[in-house]
């Protein structure tokens, strides 16, 4: 029964204060969208530059002491053995200058030798970050003649994908202390009329506990409403925003990461902030009125 | 059972001595009126009663419990053998006649059953019968405190204390008030009421205990209120 009258009371305080209680919701669902979105948008960047990274590759050169084609093939196990090498394909000499010529007008190729093509290796990176570590570590495979890699333009990228993260842990980081600084406030506002109550309920003996429980139901409710009125709301906006982009810049140079893929964190993590917050804020809110 | 030895109670905030070495006994069963002056401390002797406030130095004991050292945590078990009736009222605005007074006895954890029995009967016996789905605004100011004695009385206390109980009604509403409360002390609880309202303490022949300047210069068995 006591139960009962707890969950019953958190309800119906949200029914008798609705003004406060729709304020509480709407601070909750908009703090939550805004650093949702945030995070989102840092995940797209993230991933587009990936995108960008995986298309800088390292191109491994096999000495032409090593002129038999199954014999340069043998090299692909040392290598990918190297750390940070993501995948490894072969590229014979006879591809290579077919892939040249294809380019290029054939008559440039009159008279050269396809021997001048080496056998090589096209590579790719886990992290690009390390590119020069590992040039340097492909470079001492016996039978590898040279290694071509871009540092430059490599490390610029990371310092682009460094400068995102941050950026936007920075803001995030604010974000959740500018909430939380509102909500409490909010929630203190709903329960600064029921000051009256609790005195009330202190003067005939109800235990701190006992008064702190309807405002924890209150505020969890309240939470979980938030929660997940800013996650379909999230859903809907992230949607049209990414539709709208995709729609307007041709070409598949955009890629934005479908919200299904993202949906479950974000649910969980919206309805988690909702329920600490909620909680939280409730008992805080009355902390000072508990003293009497 | 109110026991007081020595009692001295200075707010430091405003750095007032607003009782000083006030010794006095109430026992179970008894009616008793605390009279004096406008800022003589009367309220300041409630609330070392009901543990809002502490002693500074002496001793007090309210229904066994030791006000001067009781712990935090004890306190609700203290309130619990105690009802306090407030000059205003102090009604919980948007619920009703019945509710208000069940919401007293819900927060100490009553089961429903007993709830159902009792609060009609209380309300019964403080003159509300009929009047349960009212709020507290549509009800005369009478009537509201009526509602708030019900609330103190739901839980069987021991004792009632009451800090001009009829501090906002008119003569006769007030002596209404007065017999009722007369009537739940011959019930058996202890009623401890303050009050400025001389013509009312003199109509009653009850003890009377006298509050100046902090300090206790009266206490008279027999009635009778013979201050400013
Ligand atoms: N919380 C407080 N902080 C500081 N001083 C206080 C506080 N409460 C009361 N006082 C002071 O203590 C003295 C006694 O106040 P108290 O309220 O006990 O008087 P009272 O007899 O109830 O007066 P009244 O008849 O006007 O209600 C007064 O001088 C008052 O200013
Ligand atoms: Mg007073």
């Amino acid at each position: 029964m006591r139960l009962g009258y707890l969950i019953r009371e958190g309800f119906r305080s949200i029914t008798t204060h609705g003004f406060m209680s729709f304020a509480t919701v709407a601070v909750i669902v908009a703090c939550l969208i805004i650093m949702g979105s945030v995070s989102l948008l840092s995940l797209n960047i993230d991933r587009l530059i990936k995108d960008l990274e995986a298309q800088n590759e390292i191109v491994v050169f096999v000495d032409e002491s090593i002129g038999d084609e199954n014999a340069a093939r043998d090299l692909q196990r040392n290598i990918e053995a190297v750390d940070n090498v993501a995948s490894a394909e072969f590229v014979s000499r006879t591809q290579a200058m077919d892939s040249f010529m294809g380019k290029y007008d054939a008559s440039l190729m009159e008279g050269i030798d396809e021997d001048v093509f080496r056998h090589r290796f096209i590579i790719h990176l886990n992290d690009i970050a390390y590119m020069s570590q590992t040039k340097t570590e492909l470079e001492a495979i016996r039978g590898v003649a040279k290694v071509n890699a871009h540092l430059d333009y490599a490390q610029n990228f990371v310092m682009i994908r460094n400068v995102v993260s941050v950026v936007s842990l920075v803001l995030i980081v604010m974000l959740v202390f500018v909430s939380f600084f509102i909500m409490s406030n909010t929630i203190k506002l709903a329960t600064f009329g029921r000051r009256e109550e609790i005195a009330i309920m202190k003067m005939v003996g109800a235990t701190n506990g006992f008064i702190r429980l309807p405002f924890v139901v209150e505020g969890l409710v309240l939470g979980m409403m938030g929660g997940s009125i800013a996650f379909v709301a999230e859903w809907g906006l992230y949607n049209l925003i990414s539709g709208r982009l995709v729609g307007s810049i041709t070409g598949s140079l955009l890629d934005v990461i479908p919200f299904r893929e993202y949906a479950l964190p974000v649910f969980v993590i919206y309805m988690g902030v909702g329920i600490l917050v909620g909680a939280f804020g409730g008992v805080n809110a009355i902390k000072n009125y508990l003293k009497v | 059972m109110v026991f007081m030895q020595n009692v001295r109670k200075v707010y430091e905030s405003s750095n007032t001595v607003a009782l000083d070495n006030v010794s006095l006994t109430i026992e179970d069963g008894e009616f008793v009126f605390l009279v004096g002056p406008s800022g003589s401390g009367k309220t300041t002797l409630m609330k070392l009663i009901t543990g809002e406030v502490r002693p500074t130095s002496g001793k007090v004991v309210v229904n066994d419990f030791d006000m001067g050292t009781i712990k935090r945590r004890k306190l609700p078990k203290m309130r619990r053998t105690l009802g306090v009736v407030f000059q205003d009222y102090r009604l919980i605005e948007n619920m009703n006649v019945y509710d208000n007074v069940a919401f007293a006895m819900r927060v100490v954890g009553a089961p429903n059953s007993e709830i159902r029995t009792r609060v009609p009967y209380i309300l019964e016996l403080v003159g509300l019968e009929g009047r349960e789905k009212r709020m507290p605004g549509e009800l005369s100011g009478g009537e509201q405190q009526r509602v708030g004695i019900a609330r103190a009385l739901v839980n069987s206390p021991r004792m009632i204390v009451a800090d001009e109980p009829t501090g906002n009604l008119d003569p006769a509403r007030s002596l209404e008030l007065m017999l009722l409360l007369e009537k739940i002390n011959e019930m058996g609880t202890t009623v401890v009421v303050v009050t400025h309202e001389k013509e009312l303490v003199n109509a009653f022949s009850k003890r009377v205990i006298t509050i100046d300047c902090g300090e206790k210069t009266g206490d008279s068995s027999e009635g009778g209120y013979y201050g400013i």
